[in-house]
């Protein structure tokens, strides 16, 4: 019992850190299939939910704060567990339970060595992400976020013989790497001359305007590069699909939440200025993310590639959220800040449930029938009616359905929306009504991908012969996409919970709660501000649509004789039905694609009526690529074709540079 | 008590007279046209025949496609008897929010559009990907609608919004006028009516929403024409909770029932008369015009919201 | 009373801006006309109000001048050219609808902050009906930009004038009499010397498209 009670929360979660990282070594040193994924993957997740429950403990408890004697002499590791940090582990463990459980079954056939290195990888980005959050000094935030994208990157390269994959995993790995270096100088401007790299320090330092906006800017160009916002997304959409679904799982749903955290850690925790002109360009930011997101995510015919767009679309949809809770920040708002903050982490979680669930679900659907193209798909609900079922619940979630947990956070955020007038800037209170209408539309059109993306997977006919061979899945895949579903369905069900959940979180970084507003009538009955303002429940929203489901269906029994026949699909009399004259992916997408013409750079082989082998190619391509990397790319090009001129291959010449630099060094010391 | 009397009444009374207006607005369509019309009683009748009919169903017809006309139905019935038809106080009100409401309409959209894909025809497949195309567009033209009512009455939920607008002082909200455009182009969307999708035809190039339920027959079918009906009759409601009020009883004020009653009833005949005009004068559009008849609506009704704003500072 | 007439204007007022929007995101030049005839009458209508609630007696006038000009004469006009140049045509719109409402919408929140300062200073009726009026005027003006052929040109032109009446007699109760039956004269005359122009360019060009216009620039 003294152990107990001397036990503090940031000791368990460092000790599930140092677990995972023994568990890594331990596979990598067995090798073995079987062992790992039956035992090791499993152990993974008993972890997750170790720390899953440490964080939970610890939220609205006291702070803890450790120093590792590990590290460089004077400089040791600062670990910190407030609300913020122990949120977001809470994110991190409990969708790392589903996926390290599904991991144990998704891994089965993969042989011995390569699994034994990718268990190492997956349990060291697990700890990696852990101990970025926790950190609390830069130093240690920059190992663990560099651990963090060299890992990743290595579980991205898993299958590195196929060129398309190595292309992937370098663009990841060089916006990763432009992205720390403005974490870095973020750091360091923020660090203000003092020579002291902990986060306490940062906090007790008061910078100027001009640099806490430069902080601020180099922390949103960082961070954006980790999180995928526009123009820094490139590399999600390509690496994505090229991981392990798992390992797609792990970074869309955990590791681009990091990239949040640092933004509220550096915004709201370290700075202590706030200007107006942060919020409303991170919600410009994020509006536009998510537009793009959204619509490129329509016209994709990959569904991991579909998958990553709708990423960076839900990023877009927390940056929105971010941006209007430094908006009333700035504006001494706090209560509205609350609200708005509360419905960013609260969809920050629900989309580690949301997308953790359907990656997973794409890989189980890529190892039933090796496809990942969407145009050959189909009809799978007939062959794998569980998996059917559970990704069923992903997609109506993270279309923003009610009661599904996608809508509750979205409604949170309509509702911060609609109070925020009153803002003493005249432009501004006009940007946020038409702001609001463009985060409607995008969540729409999520709608519209959803319904594209599961109607073509799992419904219709199947498109090829092999899919009629296609297997439901094993047991351990189903624990782990369970875990996820009901995870969606409790977020959605329960929402004054969840809300109760983030309060410490908000008391925090805002000094204002949600949560005894929101659960002033009960727990039933979401309120954020008054209940005769604006109320919902899901819970009973769920329970009529069940009701009247039950009620309708009793009734057709009573009253209606029953019969039923079998026959072929009318189809308007059409006789000669066949797999290829349903829609494909392209085909669905074709309306976006027409109406968006503009923003998408679409490339399309039609051919002649007279082709003997007619072929359709269409591709929507990313403008973004041309007009800006490209050229970025030139221009790096041309300077290193400048720097090259200095290599003359003459020693002294060297000798002269290197003389010449100290000179200059000397002369600026003086 | 009272107000769960007061619930099932209204349960009732939309799920009964749902068809009824649909039999109305049809049967002015025809009077307009020349034609001396099926009756208004004609979609009860058939229904009736529907249910007797034995149901077919596709080889590879999922159960999504069976469930779906359930789970449809409960929606259109659940969004019916959310909006104040005839009082304010309904019980169930509070659970659901303007927003909530918006998202029970999505709800069933994405679900019709998935029945329709299972049996994987092409015209199935077709009439999802319009559906979808209509209503990305439509719907958070609606959510906008009802954003500028919620802004006017700071509530976001629809007893509030009818409480303010019917019975608190009288005030000319010129907002409205934007949002009131804007939904009727919404509610003739959302219902397949004439500019947008024509309900009277089978035509490869018209069709949106019947190219969704071609595989359906008897009960399904008929459930399916039953929410269609129930969801004209939300939209109408709706519309007369935003834009004209009156006569709606307040809360806890019974002796007004009878009276509200009255009143639904004359504004739903002028209502269903007014669609019948309106779809008769204009004329199906191209289905690629469709997205710019939805753009438009959507605009307008931010329009109206930044109006309302405007007016306010 | 003094409040309801206000409200009133409001009213007006949006009205006029949304048939300006109507007017954007119309493709047929007949239901133009009928839009700008109606304009006219919002117009008419809320001049009559605010003569009302100022007794400004001369606004009177003003109205009916306008009733006559704007609902009646200029409409006919514009009906007349139609019938006799034979262009019911649709009209083909340089960008796409949505986008230029998007912009339009971009217009209105531009037009109200400019007025924003403006209305506080002048004893306006209604604080918000300046910036109305000032985004009509740039709608009008946006509509003129956007349309390639002539007659829905001339449509933007007069309704600008539309704008530029409603801002006169919200803001400072009409223009001196004298002022506004010169622009009323200049309106007509300027009708009657486009009338003759449209003849003149169908007659050169075989078409009423202002594309061509550009072969008339020397290279």
């Amino acid at each position: 019992m003294i152990f107990a009670s001397t036990l503090l929360p940031i000791d368990v979660t460092f000790g599930v850190i140092v677990y995972w990282l023994l568990l890594g070594l331990a596979g990598l040193l067995l090798q073995n299939t079987r062992a790992i994924t039956q035992y090791i993957f499993p152990a993974g997740a008993l972890g997750a939910l170790i720390l899953a429950a440490a964080a939970l403990g610890s939220l609205g408890g006291a702070v803890n704060v450790a120093v590792l004697p590990l590290g460089l002499p004077d400089l040791p590791f600062h670990l910190r567990l407030d609300a913020l940090s122990a949120f977001f582990l809470l994110l991190l463990g409990a969708a790392s339970i589903g996926i390290s459980l599904y991991s144990a079954g998704y891994f089965r056939d993969m042989p011995g060595n390569t699994l034994g290195l990718l268990c190492f990888e997956y349990h060291v980005f697990l700890a990696s992400m852990a101990l970025v959050l926790m950190a609390d000094d830069a130093y240690m935030f920059m190992v663990a976020w560099e651990t963090m994208a060299l890992s990743s990157y290595f579980l991205v390269t898993t299958d590195h013989k196929v060129p398309e994959i190595r292309q992937a995993g370098f663009i990841y790995l060089l916006v990763a790497h432009v992205g720390a270096i403005a974490i870095l100088m973020c750091f360091g401007v923020m660090q203000g001359g003092h020579g002291d790299y902990t986060f306490a320090t940062m906090r007790s330092a008061h910078l100027t305007e001009f640099w806490s906006s430069v902080t601020f800017l180099l922390a949103l160009f960082g961070f954006g590069a980790k999180a995928g916002i526009l123009p820094l997304h490139i590399w999600l959409p390509e690496a994505h699909p090229a991981a392990p679904s798992p390992v797609s799982a792990l970074m869309s749903g955990i590791m681009l939440k990091t990239a949040i955290y640092g933004i509220l850690r550096v915004s709201l925790d370290l700075l202590d200025a706030h200007i107006w002109w942060w919020g409303v360009l991170a919600l410009t930011l994020g509006l536009i993310t998510a537009l793009f997101g959204v619509i490129f995510a329509a016209v994709q015919t990959d569904m991991k590639r579909l998958l990553a767009y709708s990423s960076i679309e839900n990023i877009g949809i927390i940056l929105v959220g971010i941006g209007l809770a430094l908006t009333f920040h700035a504006f001494e708002k706090d209560a509205l800040a609350a609200l708005a903050l509360t419905a960013t982490l609260y969809h920050a979680l629900n989309h580690a449930f949301m997308k953790g669930l359907l990656f997973i679900g794409t890989g189980s659907v890529l190892h039933a029938t090796g496809e990942r193209n969407l145009g050959k798909l189909g009809g799978l609900i007939h062959h794998m009616p569980k998996l059917a079922l559970l990704m069923l619940v992903g997609a109506l979630a993270i279309a923003g359905l009610p009661p599904l947990n996608g809508f509750v956070s979205e409604w949170l955020l309509l509702q911060a929306f609609l109070l925020s007038p009153g803002l003493p800037h005249s432009y501004l209170n006009m940007l946020i009504p038409v702001a609001a209408a463009a985060l409607v539309l995008a969540s729409a059109l999520s709608g519209y991908v959803m319904v594209k993306f599961y109607g073509v997977i799992f419904l219709g006919q199947p498109r090829e012969k092999t899919l009629h061979e296609a297997h439901d899945i094993g047991i351990f895949e189903r624990l782990g996409l369970t875990w996820l579903a009901l995870g969606c369905i409790l977020l959605g069900v329960f929402p004054v919970f969840v809300i109760l959940l983030i309060d410490p979180v908000t008391q925090m970084l805002l000094g204002q709660t949600l949560g005894s507003t929101a659960a002033q009538t009960g727990w039933l009955l979401l309120t954020p501000i008054q209940p005769e303002r604006a109320s919902y429940s899901p819970l009973i929203l769920f329970l009529i649509i069940v009701v009247g489901v039950i009620f309708t269906i009793f009734l057709v029994k009573k009253f209606y004789h029953g019969r039923l026949r079998r026959g072929p699909a009318w189809d308007c009399g059409f006789p000669e039905q066949t797999a290829r004259m349903q829609d494909t992916a392209e085909g669905f997408g074709q309306p976006i694609r027409q109406i968006f013409e503009p923003f998408l750079g679409v490339t399309r082989i039609v051919p002649s009526p007279f082709d003997k082998k007619p072929h359709y190619h269409g591709e929507s391509r990313d403008r973004l690529w041309n007009l800006l990397y490209l050229p970025i790319a030139r221009v790096t090009e041309k300077i290193s074709v400048m720097v090259g001129k200095l290599q003359h291959g003459r020693i002294h010449v060297y000798l002269l540079y290197s003389f010449v630099t100290l000179l200059a060094l000397l002369a600026f010391i003086r | 008590m009272n107000g769960i009397l007061l619930q099932l009444f209204q349960d009732t009374l939309v799920v009964l007279i749902a068809p009824l207006l649909l039999g109305w607005v049809n049967q002015c369509r025809a009077w307009l046209q020349n034609r001396s019309g099926p009756g208004v009683l004609r979609p009860y009748l058939n229904m009736v025949k529907l249910f007797h009919k034995d149901a077919v169903l596709a080889h590879n017809a999922s159960p999504m496609f069976r469930f779906h006309p359930y789970i449809l139905f409960a929606c259109m019935w659940l969004a019916a008897s959310l909006v104040p038809v005839i009082a304010t106080d309904l019980p169930l009100s509070p659970a659901v929010d303007v927003i909530a409401l918006v998202g029970i309409f999505a709800l069933a959209r994405v679900f019709v559009s998935l029945a329709a894909m299972d049996i994987g025809t092409s015209f199935g497949t077709l009439g999802a990907r319009r559906e979808m195309l209509v209503g990305f567009l439509a719907e958070p033209a609606l959510l906008m609608v009802f954003f500028t009512a919620a802004a006017i009455s700071h509530s976001t939920s629809l007893t509030t919004i009818v409480e303010t607008l019917a019975h608190k002082q009288f005030i000319i909200h010129p907002s409205l006028a934007f949002a009131a455009v804007a939904f009727i182009m919404v509610l003739l969307a959302e219902n397949a009516r004439i500019p947008v999708d024509n309900p009277s035809t089978h035509l490869e190039l018209t069709m949106i929403h019947e190219a969704m339920i071609l595989e359906y027959s008897a009960r399904h079918l008929a459930l399916i024409e039953w929410a269609s009906a129930l969801k004209l009759l939300a939209f109408t409601t709706i519309g007369f909770a935003l834009f004209m009020p009156w006569g709606i009883a307040e809360a806890g004020n019974w002796g007004a029932l009878p009276l509200a009653l009255a009143a639904l009833f004359i504004k739903l005949t002028v209502a269903g008369a007014g669609l019948a005009l309106l779809e008769t004068i204009s004329a199906k559009m191209r289905i690629f015009r469709v997205p710019e008849f939805m753009g438009t609506a959507f605009l307008l009704a931010v329009l109206g919201l930044l109006v309302h704003f405007l007016h306010g500072n | 009373m003094e409040n309801f007439s206000g409200q009133l204007i409001n009213l007006f007022a949006a009205l006029l801006l949304l048939i300006s929007f109507g007017m954007l995101s119309q493709r047929r030049v007949l239901s133009l006309i009928n839009l700008f005839a109606l304009q006219g009458l919002m117009l008419t209508i809320s001049t009559v109000i605010v003569a009302y609630s100022s007794h400004q007696h001369h606004l009177y006038y003003s109205a009916a001048l306008t009733l006559v000009l704007k609902v009646i004469i200029l409409p006919w006009i514009l009906h007349r050219l139609m019938r006799k140049l034979n262009v019911k045509w649709d009209i083909e719109t340089l960008f796409n609808i949505p986008t230029t409402m998007l912009v339009g919408i971009a217009l209105v929140v531009f037009a109200f902050n400019l007025a924003a300062p403006i209305s506080m200073m002048g004893g306006a009726i209604t604080k918000s009906t300046l910036g109305i009026a000032m985004a009509s005027v740039l709608l009008s003006f946006l509509m003129m930009i956007t349309r390639s052929k002539a007659v829905p040109q001339v449509i933007g032109f007069l309704a600008m004038e539309n704008g530029l009446f409603f801002a006169a007699t919200s803001a400072t109760y009409g223009m001196p009499m004298v002022v506004e039956l010169g622009i009323a004269l200049d309106v007509l005359v300027g009708m009657f010397i486009l009338g003759i122009f449209f003849f003149q360019i169908r007659e050169t060009f075989d078409s009423l498209d202002l594309k061509h216009m550009e072969k008339l620039k020397e290279d």
